[in-house]
C-alpha cells in the first residue's frame, strides 16, 4: 500500500481527532469532547451522502429521513424498555435500510429535479409521521430513559469511550466506503453518473446498482442517527427536518464532493462554523442573534465560487482527481 | 353533505393558492431549468409586506397592491444579483445556493419584523359571509381567493398560449440559443418570466396572510407541497400545476378533516386517533408515489 499525500492528510485528521479528548481534559473543556463527537457523527452521516451524492451522482434532498428512521428505531425500543445497544442499533441499521429501499424503488427510477423533489417529500411525509404520533413524543420529542446498553464491552455514559467508539466506527466507514467506491460496484456507480449512455451500451444498467448504494447509504446514515440519539439521548422529529438534508448536503459541498476526506471536513467546518456565530465571544452579539444570515450568506459564497470544497486545497493525486 | 361541500370548497381553496405558486415555479424550472427553493421565500415577503402596509396604513387595497409590487421587486433583485449566474450550473449547485436564500430570507425578516407569528384581520367589507346553497354559508374572503386564482389560471393560459410574449417564453424553453440568435432579449425575458413569477408567489402569500399565520419560515412548508403538486401535475406543465394543486388541496383538506371519523367507523377510536392525523399528513406524499409509480412524468407532461 503506498500512500498518497491526500491519505496521510487525512490520517493526521483522524489522529488528531484521537487526541481530542486528552487535550479536552487537560484543558478542562469537556465541551469540545461532545462537539468533536458530533461531528464525527454528523461526518458518518455526510460520508453516506456522499456516496450516492458524490459518486453516484444522485442529488437526494431527504437523507436526513435516515438520520431519523435509525434514531427512532433506537428510541421506540428504549421507550418499551429493551435497551439492548445491539438490538436497538440492528433495527436502526436494518429499518433505515428499509425505508430507504423503499423510498428509493420509486425515486432512483427518476433522475434530475425529479429525485430531488422527491426525495425532499418523502423525507417530510416521514418528518410529518413523526410529528403526529403522539406515543412517541410527537412534536415535542422524547427524552431517551438510558443510553443504548452494550454490556461490559462499551459504556456510553462514560464521554471519552463513547468518543472512541464514534472515531471507531468513522475510520471504519470511511474505510469501507473507501473499498466500496474503487470495487467494481463503485466502478459501475461512477460511470453511470457520468455517462449513462455508455454505461448502458457496454451492457449495465444502473438502476440495480443505484438503489444498492442508495440502500447502503441510508443504512450507514441510520448507523449515525442512532448514534446522534446517544448522543442527545433525546429524541425528536427534528432531525429530519428538511433543513437537516440540506446541511448534510452542503458538509459533503463544503468538504468537497466525490472525496474521502471530504465528508469529514465539511461537517467539521459546518459545525464549528455554526457554533463560532452562534457562540463565538469575539463577534458581536447582533451577529449571535442573526447567525443564519451569515451562514447563508456563506453558502451561496462557497457554492457560486469554491465548487471543489476544502479537499479541493489538499493536494492533488496524480493522475485523476478522485480521491 | 353540506359539510363535506364546504370542506370541497376549503380544498379548492388551497388548491388555488399552491396552483399560484407552482405556476411561478415551474415556469421557472422549464424555461430557465432553475430549481428555486427560494420560491417559498417570496411567498412569505408577500405575505409580511401585504400584512405589514395593512396594519399601518389600515388599507387592505393598498397593502395587496404594494405586497404585489414589492415582491416583484425582490424576486426581480434576487434573480439579478443572485440567481442570474445559476442558469448554467448543475441542479445540486442551485438547490444548495437557494437554501442559502432562504437562510438569508429568513432571518432578514426575523431581523425586520421578529420571529414570532403576526395574524392580521380582514377589512370589515371582506369578512362576510355568502350564501352559496340553502344552509352552505361561506366565507367571502375564501371565495375570493378561489375566483382571483382561477382568473389567474386563465390569464395565465391565455398569456402564454395567444400573445406574443408567450410564444417568446415557449420558444425559449424549448431552444434558448435559437431564440438570442433571432435576436431576442433573452436575459431580459428570464427576468421578466423570473419577476412575474415571484409576484404570483407573493400574491398566494398576500391571499394566506388573514387566513394563516404569517411568520419567518412560512413559505418553506408550502414550498414542500408545491414540490408534490409539481412532480403528481408534471414539471414544467401549467395545465399540470393546476390539476395537481387542486388534486393535492382537496386530497390534504378532505383527508384532514374525514380521515379520522372514517377510520373510526372500521377500528376503534383510540386507534382512528392516532392513526387518522398520521396518516392525514402523509395523504399527499403517499398519492405522490402512487402517481409516480403510474405515470413517473406526472398527470400532464409539458409537451417541450
Amino acid at each position: 500500500m503506498n500512500f498518497s499525500a491526500r491519505t496521510l492528510i487525512l490520517l493526521g485528521f483522524l489522529l488528531l481527532l484521537a487526541a481530542v479528548p486528552a487535550l479536552a481534559a487537560a484543558f478542562k473543556e469537556p465541551f469540545y469532547l461532545d462537539l468533536f463527537r458530533r461531528i464525527m457523527i454528523f461526518a458518518i452521516a455526510a460520508l453516506s451522502l456522499n456516496l450516492i451524492l458524490g459518486y453516484g451522482g444522485m442529488v437526494s434532498f431527504g437523507h436526513a429521513a435516515y438520520l431519523g428512521v435509525g434514531a427512532y428505531a433506537v428510541g421506540i425500543l428504549a421507550h418499551h424498555g429493551i435497551h439492548d445497544g445491539f438490538l436497538q442499533w440492528g433495527l436502526a441499521i436494518g429499518a433505515s435500510a428499509l425505508v430507504a429501499l423503499v423510498i428509493g424503488a420509486v425515486s432512483v427510477r427518476t433522475s434530475g429535479i425529479y429525485f430531488i423533489m422527491i426525495t425532499l417529500a418523502f423525507t417530510q411525509m416521514l418528518y410529518y409521521l413523526g410529528i403526529s404520533i403522539k406515543e412517541y413524543g410527537g412534536d415535542d420529542g422524547l427524552r431517551l430513559a438510558k443510553l443504548s446498553q452494550f454490556g461490559d464491552l462499551v459504556d456510553l455514559s462514560n464521554p471519552t469511550a463513547f468518543y472512541y467508539l464514534v472515531l471507531g466506527l468513522l475510520t471504519l466507514l470511511l474505510l469501507l466506503v473507501q473499498r466500496l467506491v474503487n470495487s467494481r460496484f463503485g466502478m459501475v456507480i461512477r460511470a453511470a453518473k457520468s455517462n449513462e449512455a455508455r454505461t448502458r451500451a457496454i451492457g449495465l444498467s444502473p438502476y440495480p446498482y443505484r438503489l444498492a448504494a442508495f440502500v447502503i447509504a441510508g443504512a450507514i446514515c441510520g448507523l449515525a442517527g442512532a448514534l446522534l440519539v446517544n448522543q442527545t439521548a433525546y429524541l425528536t422529529p427534528d432531525f429530519m427536518n428538511w433543513t437537516r438534508s440540506g446541511e448534510l448536503m452542503f458538509m459533503v459541498i463544503l468538504g468537497g464532493i466525490g472525496t474521502t476526506a471530504g465528508p469529514l471536513l465539511g461537517a467539521a467546518a459546518l459545525l464549528l462554523l455554526e457554533d463560532l456565530l452562534q457562540g463565538w465571544s469575539l463577534l458581536p452579539t447582533w451577529v449571535h442573534r442573526y447567525w443564519q444570515l451569515y451562514l447563508g450568506i456563506i453558502l451561496v459564497l462557497v457554492v457560486l465560487f469554491a465548487k471543489r470544497g476544502l479537499a479541493g486545497l489538499l493536494p492533488e493525486r496524480k493522475g485523476g482527481k478522485d480521491g | 353533505m353540506i359539510l363535506v361541500l364546504e370542506q370541497f370548497l376549503n380544498g379548492l381553496q388551497l388548491g388555488v393558492m399552491l396552483f399560484l405558486m407552482a405556476a411561478g415555479l415551474t415556469l421557472v424550472f422549464g424555461i430557465m431549468n432553475l430549481v428555486n427553493l427560494a420560491h417559498g421565500s417570496l411567498y412569505m415577503v408577500g405575505a409580511y409586506l401585504a400584512t405589514y402596509v395593512y396594519q399601518s396604513t389600515g388599507s387592505f387595497a393598498l397593502g395587496v397592491a404594494l405586497g404585489l409590487a414589492g415582491t416583484l421587486v425582490v424576486g426581480v433583485v434576487t434573480e439579478l444579483v443572485a440567481l442570474r449566474t445559476l442558469y448554467e450550473r448543475d441542479h445540486l449547485d442551485q438547490v444548495l445556493a437557494t437554501f442559502g436564500l432562504i437562510l438569508i430570507f429568513n432571518e432578514l425578516i426575523a431581523l425586520l419584523w421578529g420571529r414570532s407569528a403576526i395574524y392580521s384581520t380582514l377589512p370589515a367589507y371582506l369578512q362576510d359571509h355568502v350564501e352559496l346553497l340553502p344552509g352552505l354559508r361561506y366565507p367571502l374572503f375564501r371565495l375570493l381567493i378561489i375566483m382571483v386564482g382561477l382568473a389567474v389560471a386563465g390569464l395565465l393560459w391565455f398569456v402564454v398560449a395567444r400573445t406574443r410574449l408567450g410564444m417568446l417564453i415557449r420558444a425559449g424553453a424549448s431552444n434558448r440559443t435559437m431564440v438570442a440568435a433571432l435576436g431576442v432579449n433573452i436575459r431580459l425575458l428570464y427576468t421578466l418570466v423570473f419577476g412575474f413569477g415571484a409576484a404570483l408567489a407573493g400574491l398566494a402569500g398576500i391571499m394566506a396572510g388573514p387566513i394563516y399565520s404569517v411568520q419567518p419560515g412560512m413559505g418553506e412548508l408550502v414550498l414542500i407541497q408545491v414540490f408534490v403538486v409539481i412532480v403528481i401535475g408534471g414539471i414544467g406543465s401549467i395545465r399540470g400545476a393546476l390539476a395537481g394543486a387542486v388534486i393535492v388541496g382537496v386530497v390534504d383538506t378532505l383527508g384532514r378533516a374525514f380521515l379520522k371519523p372514517m377510520l373510526a367507523t372500521i377500528t376503534t377510536p383510540t386507534a382512528a386517533d392516532a392513526a387518522g392525523p398520521a396518516l392525514a399528513s402523509m395523504l399527499i406524499y403517499l398519492l405522490m408515489a402512487v402517481v409516480l409509480a403510474l405515470r413517473p412524468e406526472g398527470l400532464f407532461p409539458a409537451r417541450a
